[in-house]
């Protein structure tokens, strides 16, 4: 320990003082009042502003807030069948094109087979598939007894596995533009486990609407933009002019990922074509041009005749790619566009041509969502919690802390202090790290006070056992302290690795009670034996204590 | 103030048939519970499900909203009033139902509000678990338990030795064992937070066992004649106080939260309640006579005491 108590009481100083600075905002922040301006704004350095001091609230978990825990699983099976399907579609127009006859071709399970009725176009439709189906590979092929010819495909198993990857991802991005649409705060959408989707939506007020728009099919437009400045004003003031509409692009800011501007488009009403004619997008790079990224499109057969009639009427214009009417994307019509595939190109970073791509697909194959698990706290029923809760705390305390000073006398009026200092550092930490706080968490919290009580509780009882023994207060102290020490800490570390098993484990609001529980065993060794320790050692050193009040 | 004499010395060790008596009876109560309940009281974390809580704004009967909810096509709704909530405030539990289970929320309020009046009922919360979910909750549940007590089995045996690491896992065992008895016993529902209560528990119970051990520790080293019996017993003995206190303050506090908290957390509460009461319990009649007891079935060869140095 310390010698110097003037440090020592630096120390704990420092401590209090950040903890109270970091606690300040939940203390002060409600409804309308905010921050004072000289807190909020920080002050002048240079050039940048410098936000000293902290201004975000303690952070508060779905059961406490109100809002929606979902845990939505893609249907990969069901996207991979329709994806085969398309196939299958695709392969089908083809040999009709071409005067193949063919028996049949259909999906079964993750393949797609084909019965040629003569073994000679054999040659003929691999070499088609294998130039325009890169992913799909050849799983067999055998001679039937008729003189026909059987094919099987399948994904390869790299791209099995990258085409449930992407669709995952898709899906997560499908749902991250809706959630958008809703206007939350902090929503988080995340993916959790190998394909399932996790959406948080805290403070969400209309709940059948949200689950509904989650769920709801992707839909990817193309459509006309429309060059005319004056006319997207007067959309703009309202008056959006006949046959047109107006939708906006989202700029991301390219670090953090927040939405920092809305540009308008005025795109003509018809869609020229849906996400259904793509067959896929992928993120390539131009090796001429320094590896820049662009995107490649590839249309169905439908998609390539509706593509090239558009290309070839518009060249010049730009063609808007919307997805559940968000802009992502309009690129310059440079040619008529023949072959069923596109690129997209342009000076685009890696991430965004990747977005693009993500876009393309999931209008193209949009997936379907099963909810597998939900999780709803009305905004009344959260705000019933907290209130019961903080009650229950601040009795429970208050029942504590008058035992306390009972039982020890001044000595218990000391570790009251540890008690109230534990308090405030416990939640200036959660609200420093925006650990969340829950409701299992404030019963956390009003555990943690029988710990932190229970460090002192070992170091009085061992007082008392030296004072029997005829020592002096100081030398008392001393033992107490020493004696107690490792009995406290394998106490501790013990309770320690139930709460880390628990966090670990956890979800949610269990998760918010293990951060309580580890900060509040970590704060409490703190306070319990450096900040009471210190107290005694002050108050032995300026008074002569003649009787120990313990 | 003193609850517990200093000089008090009651014969703890002497009398641990008593005990062994009495968390028999307590284990074969909660087993025979659970079996006779065909396992834990498993809720829908773990079960899969839905609960809907809805409260009403005017006098509606437990009676009239399981009558709706029949009417309505729900097959054996249970409902029960939400404890230490407000009036006309219920749980709406459906395990098994025909009906869309991403919808059946605003299906139950829709069918509520259309018989007792639109706005006279709100929804308050909701929680559906798929069956896929619940297993793995179950499974990850099990795990974390299983988890927890390993590590303590070998923090304990690190910091002390083998048989006292024992003495503590038995006794976190028999109190994992009667909390969830008890839950059997009340019929309260095993969910996700209750499985937390259980590892705060376990490790709350150990801290009481390890402060025992630690000084039956220092006391076998300071005593090398004296036999293990009775330094356990004077070791138990000068740390009862503390025991007693310490848990008697975490219970203040627990009791504060099982009374005033609310319906939502009172369960939870509740499993701290029984788990402090039932690990203060365990850490003084039952951690140290296994310890005792396994001494006496595997004798140690040579001079096993104060070999183990602090640090």
């Amino acid at each position: 320990m310390i010698k110097d108590l003037r440090i020592r009481f630096g120390i704990i100083a420092v401590v209090v003082l950040v903890s109270l600075a970091y606690l300040m905002p939940t203390l002060i922040v409600k409804d309308e009042r905010t921050l004072p301006d000289w807190w909020a704004e920080g002050f002048k350095l240079g050039n940048d502003q410098v936000k000293l001091l902290p201004s975000k609230t303690l952070h508060l978990g779905l059961d406490l807030k109100g809002g929606m825990h979902l845990l939505l699983g893609v249907d990969l099976d069901e996207a991979l069948a329709n994806s085969l399907d398309r196939f299958a579609a695709e392969v089908e127009g083809y040999m009709d094109d071409e005067g193949i006859a063919y028996e049949s071709t259909k999906r079964n399970g993750e393949e797609l087979v084909i019965i040629l009725t003569n073994t000679e176009d054999e040659y003929d439709l691999k070499e088609y598939i294998t130039e325009r189906y890169r992913i799909l590979t050849i799983t067999g092929s055998r001679t039937l007894e008729d003189g026909g010819m059987e094919l099987r495909y399948a994904y390869r198993e790299k791209d099995l596995s990258e085409f449930k990857d992407r669709t995952v991802e898709q899906t997560l991005e499908t749902i991250r533009n809706r959630v958008n649409e809703l206007g939350l705060t902090e929503p988080e959408i995340v993916r959790q486990g190998e394909y399932d989707i996790l959406v948080q939506l805290p403070g969400v007020s209309d709940m059948e609407g949200a689950k509904e728009l989650i769920r709801k099919v992707a839909l990817l437009e193309f459509k006309l933009v429309v060059e005319d400045d004056e006319m997207l004003s007067e959309a703009l003031k309202g008056n959006t002019p006949e046959g047109t509409e107006l939708v906006y692009e989202k700029v991301k800011d390219r670090e953090t990922g927040e939405i920092i501007e809305e540009v308008p488009y005025l795109v003509e009403e018809e869609t020229q074509m849906t996400g259904e004619v793509i067959t896929d997008a992928v993120i390539a790079f131009d090796s001429s041009k320094g590896g820049q990224p662009y995107v490649h499109i590839e249309f169905d057969r439908r998609g390539e005749a509706i593509f090239e009639k558009v290309s070839g009427d518009n060249v010049g214009r730009r063609l808007a790619i919307i997805l559940d009417n968000t802009v992502y994307s309009a690129p310059v019509i440079k040619s008529r566009i023949t072959g069923g595939a596109a690129i997209i190109e342009g000076s685009f970073p890696v991430d965004e041509a990747k977005e693009l791509a993500i876009v393309l697909r999931a209008g193209a194959l949009p997936a379907t969502l099963t909810l597998l698990e939900e999780r709803t706290v009305g905004p009344s029923l959260g705000a019933d919690s907290i209130r019961k809760g903080f009650l229950a705390t601040l009795v429970g305390s208050a029942l504590v802390v008058l035992f306390m000073a009972m039982y020890y006398g001044a000595s218990g009026l000391v570790a009251d202090l540890a008690l109230f200092l534990n308090m405030i550092i416990i939640l200036g930490i959660m609200s420093a790290f925006q650990a969340t706080l829950t409701l299992p968490g404030i019963a956390g919290i009003a555990l943690t006070i029988g710990m932190a009580v229970d460090a002192n509780v070992l170091v009085f009882e061992r007082v008392r056992e030296e004072l029997r023994l005829g020592k002096t207060p100081r030398a008392a102290i001393e033992g107490g302290y020493s004696k107690a020490f490792l009995t406290i800490l394998d106490a501790n570390v013990t309770t320690l690795i139930a709460a880390l098993v628990l966090f670990q484990f956890g979800t949610g609001p269990v998760k918010g009670f293990a951060i309580t529980l580890s900060v509040g065993i970590l704060t409490s060794l703190f306070t319990a034996i450096f900040v009471s320790r210190t107290v005694f050692d002050f108050v032995m050193s300026r008074f002569r204590i003649k009787r120990l009040s313990v | 103030m003193e609850f517990i004499k200093p000089d008090i010395s009651y014969d703890i060790i002497g009398k641990r048939w008593y005990a062994y008596i009495i968390s028999l009876v307590l284990i074969l109560v909660s087993v025979g519970s659970l079996v006779l309940h065909g396992g834990p009281n498993y809720g829908i974390d773990f079960a899969g499900g839905s609960l809907i809580q809805v409260q009403f704004t005017k006098e509606v009967t437990l009676a009239e909203v399981k009558e709706v909810l029949t009417a309505a096509g729900l097959k054996d709704p249970v409902v029960q009033n939400f404890t230490g909530g407000e009036e006309n405030e219920y749980i709406i539990r459906v395990v098994e139902t025909d009906l869309d289970v991403t919808t059946l929320s605003e299906t139950v309020v829709e069918d509520l509000s259309q018989h007792f009046g639109e706005g006279t009922v709100e929804l308050r919360r909701v929680e559906m678990v798929g069956p896929r979910v619940g297993e793995d909750l179950k499974r990850k549940g099990l795990l974390a338990v299983i988890l927890a007590v390993v590590g303590i089995l070998i923090y304990v045996s690190v910091r002390f030795e083998f048989r006292y690491a024992l003495g503590a896992v038995v006794a976190l065992v028999h109190d994992s064992v009667i909390t969830l008895g008890a839950f059997s016993l009340m019929n309260y529902e095993v969910s996700l937070p209750i499985i937390a209560a259980i590892l705060t528990v376990i490790g709350y119970s150990i801290n009481d066992t390890i402060v025992v051990f630690d000084r039956i520790r220092e006391n076998l080293r300071k005593a090398r004649k004296e036999p293990e019996e009775e330094v356990m017993n004077r070791s138990i003995n000068e740390t009862l106080s503390r025991t007693i206190i310490t848990s008697g303050v975490t219970l203040l506090a627990v009791l504060a939260l099982l009374f005033l908290g609310g319906g939502v957390i009172h369960d939870f509460a509740f499993a701290l309640t029984v788990g402090i009461l039932v690990g203060t319990y365990s850490s003084i009649y039952v951690a140290s006579p296994v310890v005792l007891a396994w001494n006496k079935l595997f004798p140690q060869k040579g001079p096993a005491r104060g070999k183990k140095r602090r640090r």
